[in-house]
């Protein structure tokens, strides 16, 4: 008889496949996000139990209130970094949409809503400056933003010109710093809280960010499916920008002054809590659950360390080893899960298979 | 004809392998391979993909070390734990895509490592490319040692690779299907160097899924299949068919099995494409049902037409209608909206994301259509691949394997499957069955006229002449660029369609007119 043709419709000759290779208790435990989360609960609960004042009031309070521009750009570059790509600059966008909001407002007597939105404005577009060097001339990330860190900076620089700007009006700028009712939470979470969500959703149950992770393994397969790298990449940078601007005009306000060095070296912390987070540098592994755990294990850790009395030198190698040392156990990860058995279905399933396409035999069994 | 008897009287193998074992984990890559190679002779080591070819290659590389088993070299027992020390006992790999330092001379490549020194330790320079230039005379080449490697063919790579195990003094030269990406006329150079090589008592193996080539250059062939060695014959006394049968342990009844299809209306139409330096004038169309198969030598413009109707490159003029819409340039994306399927040459690098799970491959262009209210879930892409995968009866244990893990026949499975989840109305498929083992070949063939059965238009690239004239129902030949012949099927013979593939364009008005 003429075998099966692979093109009929499936019938009860035909197989099925497990969806999953490994269990579910070890698809959600081994991997670097559990590991990430379970080192932020363990640090967490150590710091309650053994440093002094780490169970006090505002421990919470001023370690979200300062991490809070560092989580919120931090999730855009989740995507960039997934992408293999990375955006430098953030800091700098920062630094000129807080420029922006206190020119806006201390010197022309705008609201502060109307400031931000113009802020935001201005960031999204520098960020889709990056985007367009990166999409659709074709620059390395890494070249660009590291340009665009300079330039930015200079931005922020000219329109304040070596003057502080201080002094905003309005109820408006302490609200993002208020407490929510009687927690320890300040209002900033509730719009990083639904960022995340947006971000967490973009990047894990959208095409779209399925195609940021199909770009980070292999940008010319994604082009030969379909994908529009360029745009998609275009997206993320102006995504970037008009978060760092959001985060540009949280900071202004929380410090009711703006200065030239507002928010410099932030790219560095939002990078590391990035990587820390389990996001490959190389593009094509992350998830956005990962790098907040990896962000507030490092305000944790920053926050117990300087509460402890240890001096910035301290926690700066504390930090700097613990990011090395995620890198490293990441390489270790993979030959540890290759160890542990999987899921005994494969000789199952292959018994039953036809080898080489001998259906005959299987049809007369 | 080197003597084998004689010969065993005086010398001993330069390579033995006996029931070597190599496993990965809980697979067992090789079980256990069996290999004597003699100085003097091109011995040909043929097996489907993942038969354990190239995991016994890689022993005796010094890339993984062997379980269990005996190796020897030159009769001692060896046991190489790095390519460095293969190198230096003797051993030299040629493979299908060598890797050379695109910004060096061919002469640094050749002496990497090992730089003739002159006077206060420096490079001398003089003597590494008048050396370089004796290893060229010596294989009748013509490659200028001082030209960087950059830019230069596959074929000329591999070459350099050779002219450096000659250099080493290699007593063992193995080529891992080296002619897959060459010409007609590389392939002869090639075969030119490996003789006068197996001439000079040196032992080569020869890895090809290509049994014209077995037959015309090695005189021993060895057979694996499933990680285990079958048999060990003399190529004068054995057949194709019986090779096969056991490669696949079984008779492969018909390789090409393009069965008859109702021809529909046109389907693809594309009206003088081109694109500069690439191709010129390109015109054609296919109907429903219908094969055209695009032959002709490698790098004569047939993939680069492929991609510029698809839409991976532009082009400057012409346009390409589908089903009576033009198709807008540039845009994989519109086209694949348009109708169209593309299986790409490059399964790796381009048809596939190779680090991604089977079935992210399987879904990735028809997600968007999976998605709920814009939110697209695991098991959404899972129950929309599952059965594309069965259909295809693709080899994995679960839908989250990554395809990298699987041997080439089955990543073709899953590329294939991918595109057909579309629901095209034309797929261009270009090299379907490279590098893939008999039995998946098969396979694929019966699906492609089966596809073509069910009102399918397919363009399909090909190297191979008997593949070309054994499924498509009409021949454009391409050379250099232009479509130098269309040749129905019943007229289509490999000497007509190697004659046009070959011959320039002046000639094109004649053949266009198959005798």
């Amino acid at each position: 008889m003429s075998t099966a043709t692979p093109v009929a419709p499936a019938s009860a000759e035909t197989r099925t496949y497990p969806a999953y290779s490994r269990s579910v208790l070890a698809r959600l435990l081994l991997n670097r996000e559990a590991a990430v989360i379970a080192a932020l609960v363990v640090v967490f609960l150590y710091a309650l139990g053994n440093v002094q004042y780490f169970d006090g009031p505002l421990t919470i309070y001023n370690l979200l209130k300062e991490y809070a521009p560092i989580l919120l750009m931090a999730l855009p570059m989740t995507l960039i970094i997934v992408t293999g790509e990375i955006d430098l600059s953030v800091a700098s966008t920062l630094g000129a949409s807080a420029a922006v909001t206190g020119v806006l407002v201390v010197d022309h007597d705008l609201s502060v809503p109307s400031a931000a939105v113009v802020a935001i404005v201005v960031g999204a577009l520098l960020g889709a400056l990056n985007g367009f060097f990166v999409a659709y001339v074709g620059l390395p990330s890494l070249a660009v933003t590291i340009g665009s860190l300079a330039l930015y900076r200079g931005l922020a620089e000219g329109l304040i010109q070596d003057k502080r700007i201080s002094g905003f009006p309005g109820a408006l700028r302490t609200w993002p710093t208020e407490r929510i009712g009687d927690t320890q939470y300040p209002n900033i979470i509730i719009p990083i809280i639904v960022l995340a969500v947006l971000f967490g959703l973009l990047l894990h149950f959208t095409s779209f960010g399925r195609s940021v992770f199909e770009i980070g393994l292999s940008d010319e397969a994604a082009h030969f499916s379909g994908v529009n790298v360029a745009r998609t990449k275009l997206i993320l940078f102006t995504l970037s920008g008009a978060v760092a601007a959001l985060a540009g005009v949280y900071v202004a306000l929380k410090s009711n002054s703006v200065a030239t060095d507002t928010g410099t070296g932030f790219e560095l912390k939002v990078i590391a809590g990035v990587l820390l987070g389990g996001v490959s540098i190389f593009g094509g592994r992350g998830a956005l659950h990962g790098v907040i755990a990896g962000v507030l294990l490092i305000a944790v850790l920053n926050s117990a360390l300087q509460l402890d009395g240890q001096g910035s030198e301290v926690i700066q190698i504390i930090i700097g080893l613990l990011l090395v040392g995620s890198v490293i156990a990441s390489n270790f990860l993979p030959r540890i899960r290759a160890l542990l058995p999987r899921r005994a279905v494969a000789p199952e399933v292959t018994s039953k298979t036809p080898v080489n396409g001998d259906h005959t035999r299987k049809v007369a069994q | 004809m080197p003597d084998h008897e004689e010969r065993r009287e005086e010398r001993m193998p330069t390579l033995q392998l006996r029931d070597v074992a190599k496993s990965f984990g809980a697979v067992a890559a090789l079980r256990s391979g069996t290999l004597e190679v003699w100085p003097g002779s091109i011995h040909a080591l043929v097996g489907e993909n993942g038969a354990g070819k190239s995991t016994l290659v890689k022993i005796v590389a010094g890339v993984h070390r062997r379980d269990a088993g005996e190796f020897r070299l030159l009769g001692d027992p060896v046991d190489f734990g790095s390519t460095a020390e293969s190198k230096a006992a003797g051993v030299a790999v040629i493979y299908q895509e060598p890797t050379l330092f695109p910004d060096l001379s061919v002469a640094e490549n050749i002496f990497m490592g090992r730089h003739p020194r002159g006077r206060g330790r420096r490079i001398d320079r003089t003597r590494m490319y008048a050396e370089s230039h004796a290893l060229f005379a010596r294989l009748g080449v013509g490659i200028d040692p001082r030209r960087v490697a950059n830019g230069l063919s596959i074929a000329d790579q591999q070459l350099i690779e050779i002219a450096k195990a000659i250099s080493l003094d290699a007593k063992l030269l193995v080529m891992d299907e080296p002619t897959a990406a060459l010409s007609g006329n590389e392939v002869a150079r090639l075969f030119a160097v490996a003789r006068s090589l197996r001439d000079e008592g040196r032992a080569l193996v020869f890895i090809s899924h290509r049994f014209d080539e077995v037959f015309d250059l090695c005189d021993t062939v060895t057979v694996m299949r499933d990680g285990a060695y079958v048999s060990t014959a003399r190529v004068a006394e054995t057949t194709e068919a019986e090779i096969v049968a056991k490669m696949v342990g079984r008779e492969v009844a018909e390789l090409f099995p393009k069965t008859p299809a109702s021809i529909g209306d046109v389907v693809l139409d594309v009206q003088g494409l081109g694109s500069t330096g690439e191709f010129h004038d390109v015109s054609f169309q296919v109907r429903a049902g219908e094969i055209v198969g695009l032959a002709g030598l490698v790098g004569a413009g047939r993939s680069e037409i492929a991609r510029a109707v698809f839409g991976v490159d532009g082009y400057d003029e012409g346009s390409v209608t589908l089903d009576g819409r033009v198709v807008p340039k540039g845009s994989p994306r519109r086209a694949i909206r348009a109708g169209m399927a593309f299986v790409p040459e490059d399964r790796r690098q381009q048809g596939l994301v190779i680090e991604s799970s089977v079935a992210r491959n399987i879904s990735a262009v028809i997600r968007g259509g999976l998605a709920r209210t814009g939110l697209l879930t695991a098991r959404a892409e899972n129950r929309a691949a599952g059965p594309w995968a069965a259909r295809l009866q693709v080899k994995t244990s679960a839908l989250d394997m990554r395809a990298a893990t699987m041997s080439g026949g089955n990543q073709q499975k899953v590329v294939i499957a991918k595109w057909l989840a579309t629901g095209p109305r034309l797929l261009i498929i270009d090299e379907p069955t490279r590098g893939i083992d008999v039995g998946t070949k098969a396979e694929v063939h019966r699906l492609l006229s089966d596809l073509a059965g069910q009102g399918l238009a397919i363009v399909m690239i090909s190297s191979e002449l008997p593949e070309v004239l054994g499924m498509a129902d009409r021949v454009l030949v391409v050379c250099e660029g232009r479509i130098t012949a269309d040749i129905a099927r019943a007229d289509a013979t490999p000497e007509n369609v190697m004659a046009a593939a070959t011959r320039s364009t002046s000639a094109t008005a004649a053949t266009k007119e198959p005798a």
